[in-house]
């Protein structure tokens, strides 16, 4: 995608190459998990107070209410104006109460719309950080319509013109990390994890049985460096020794380090390539086998040939062939 | 071919070749309604479109069945059936993940949980993507993710409207994060539906949950929801478990979310290729090609008057001619 050498290319293959024999054991992914639910592990507003020299946070929806699972505002970032999102989960009993354990209400995707819209409006860049265990399951947040706010968030960060950078600080857990998770870049905390579901969830879905969390996590593998060979993230920030919190100063210089390269290299581009380019991304990921017509790895195709009316082509013959060009408009045969 | 003889009397032979056909569903048995326990035969629930005639519980309907239901006598084109899943985990929970894909495809008939076609509803063209709950659960992996996506991009290739039916519990845990990514690639692929202004249409039939109402399901133009689908982001289960909430019975139904603004409205199945048609009959657009532009004829005399006001010129009222008036006052002229 970019042509250039990058500066930092050595650096950052060294720590990928430590990553990719890393961990597949199942102890060695629950000590990842561990570690990226430290109860002293810096959460967003411990980076956004040391990445911004001021920061002025934003509250409510303007339609319902304030949630306080995410923090959103302006801050002051590299002497430039710079838009925040953070999921953030509390450190004490008494702020985990009042931050809902992180798992933020349909109000707080809407203030962190309001956000978007207003970066957009002011064309100052997007970060978001990521450290939630996923959306809150409640009947209010349903009544207010959590899947609607979580799409439309997915959307606004989809349709943005403005660079957009997500970082995984910490747990990124289903669709409550996504609604933030779609951007240029999207970077990860080498001890963070990315989810389709936090390893409870998912064993007492597929193993019936909460405490199989540890089984589920080797199945999920949700580790950074995982993450990273999937295709999910752009780049591992590394940590310092021991985790991120050891020391959140030096965590925070690196996630600096890195943030401030992803948003150079974004406002080299203009606004359309972005938006293109983080579309042609999120289009492609996932992986799949696509057989020819007519193999026997695949069930006959169509059952009912269409008689009249619309024109109807064959489906792309060859793998990865993208429906792109107009096709004749007669049916096909035999 | 095996070496291996096959023996068979005659009499077998006859009794196979008369067998009387078997009705073309699989899914076509003989049902009992839970709600009022009354009895159906295979082919009145085909007839009734899988729809209680007593009491209008909907049954589960295959994506297949839907999709004869919706077409009717148009019938209806699949697109992609060669997408396959693949396996980018190595994914073993009870059972390994491609075990449990072949059984779902040996079960269903299905190559994935969604099937997408080429279709007409009442005489109008469309592109669907129709998932199915019979396979494995109508979870969300990368392939339903792709044939969405296609679905998506096929519409806009032949201008046509999106239609998409989901039943489905959310992403396929079995594709870990990968799966979850497929939230994000149908709500991009959804977006060039946008951008090229065609209409999406979605019907939320039982259930619609998770990563699939938290993506997709919920960004259509028009949203209908089936009779007593369960349509939430969190399960009733899973929020009793978390919350120790107790849940009403009525909780995330498609009628409670009627009322909670969540879906346009609740449409019985047996009724919805009429209901279908009708929206993208009003939705058609005539063509680009032929459109005349629409007379702007009263936004330019006001702009041209706001332009002399502005200049200082007196405006002149124009007088009510006074036949309207009186027509409008005295009622129905009555009155010289």
């Amino acid at each position: 995608m970019n042509p250039r050498p990058s500066s930092g290319g050595r650096f950052v293959r060294r720590i990928v190459d430590r990553f990719q024999h890393a961990p597949e054991d199942t102890s060695e992914i629950w000590e990842a998990i561990q570690l990226a639910r430290h109860p002293d592990r810096p959460y967003p507003l411990d980076y956004i107070t040391r990445l911004c020299t001021d920061f002025e946070e934003l509250h409510g929806d303007r339609a319902y209410g304030d949630d306080p699972a995410i923090v959103a505002g302006v801050g002051r970032y590299h002497d430039e104006p710079l838009a925040i999102i953070g999921e953030q989960k509390g450190r004490d009993t008494q702020e985990r109460t009042y931050r809902n354990f992180g798992m933020p209400s349909p109000e707080g995707y809407r203030k962190g719309m309001r956000v978007i819209a207003l970066a957009e409006k002011l064309d100052i860049p997007l970060v978001t950080l990521i450290d939630t265990p996923g959306a809150y399951p409640g009947a209010g947040a349903e009544q207010r319509g959590q899947g609607g706010a979580i799409a439309k968030s997915i959307l606004a960060m989809v349709r943005t013109p403005v660079p957009t950078v997500a970082v995984i600080v910490g747990e990124g857990s289903s669709g409550g990390a996504l609604a933030l998770g779609v951007a240029d870049r999207v970077l990860m905390m080498a001890n963070s994890t990315y989810s389709v579901i936090s390893p409870e969830g998912g064993a007492a879905i597929l193993w019936r049985d909460a405490s199989k969390a540890r089984l589920a996590a080797g199945a999920f593998r949700p580790t950074a460096s995982n993450c990273y060979r999937w295709g999910i993230v752009d780049a591992v920030i590394p940590e310092p020794p021991g985790g991120a919190h050891r020391d959140a100063d030096a965590a925070a210089a690196l996630l600096d380090t890195y943030l401030q390269r992803a948003l150079r290299e974004l406002r080299a581009l203009p606004r359309a390539e972005r938006v293109r380019q983080r579309r042609e991304r999120f289009r492609r990921l996932g992986a799949h086998r696509e057989f020819a017509v007519g193999d026997p790895g695949a069930i006959a195709a169509g059952r009912v040939e269409l008689s009249t009316g619309a024109p109807v082509s064959p489906p792309p013959p060859a793998p990865a062939a993208e429906p792109g060009t107009p096709e004749p408009a007669s049916p096909r045969e035999g | 071919m095996s070496g291996k003889p096959i023996h068979v009397t005659v009499d077998r032979l006859r009794r196979f070749a008369h067998r009387p056909e078997r009705p073309r569903r699989i899914e076509a048995d003989d049902r009992s309604c839970p709600r009022c326990e009354t009895h159906f035969r295979g082919e009145e629930m085909v007839r009734n479109a899988r729809v209680c005639t007593a009491c209008g519980y909907h049954f589960a309907i295959s994506a297949r069945d839907r999709l004869d239901h919706l077409a009717g006598e148009d019938g209806w084109r699949e697109l992609w059936t060669e997408l396959r899943a693949a396996d980018p985990l190595q994914f073993t929970d009870l059972a390994p993940y491609p075990q449990r894909v072949r059984k779902a495809e040996a079960d269903t008939g299905l190559g994935e949980a969604v099937v997408t076609a080429d279709l007409e509803i009442r005489g109008q063209p469309c592109v669907a993507a129709v998932m199915d709950f019979g396979f494995m659960g109508g979870s969300m992996g990368s392939v339903v993710g792709e044939k969405v996506a296609r679905a998506c991009e096929r519409a806009v290739e032949r201008g046509v409207p999106l239609l998409v039916v989901t039943a489905s519990g959310g992403a396929r845990m079995q594709e870990g994060v990968l799966a979850l990514m497929q939230m994000a690639k149908t709500i991009v692929a959804f977006e060039a539906v946008n951008e090229a202004r065609l209409p999406i249409v979605v019907v939320l039939a039982h259930p619609t949950t998770g990563g699939v109402w938290a993506s997709f399901a919920a960004l259509g133009d028009v949203t209908y929801a089936e009779p007593g689908a369960l349509i939430a982001f969190s399960g009733p289960r899973v929020i009793e478990q978390v919350t120790r909430e107790k849940l009403p019975p009525d909780f995330g139904l498609a009628e409670s979310q009627l009322h909670n603004g969540q879906v346009d409205a609740v449409v019985d199945r047996r009724e919805l290729p009429e209901r279908l048609g009708r929206l993208m009959a009003i939705l058609e657009r005539p063509d680009a090609s032929g459109a005349q532009p629409l007379p702007l004829q009263w936004a330019q005399d006001g702009a041209d008057r706001a332009a002399r006001v502005a200049q200082g010129v007196a405006q002149a009222i124009p007088a009510i001619p006074r036949r309207i008036v009186d027509r409008v006052t005295k009622g129905n002229g009555k009155s010289e």
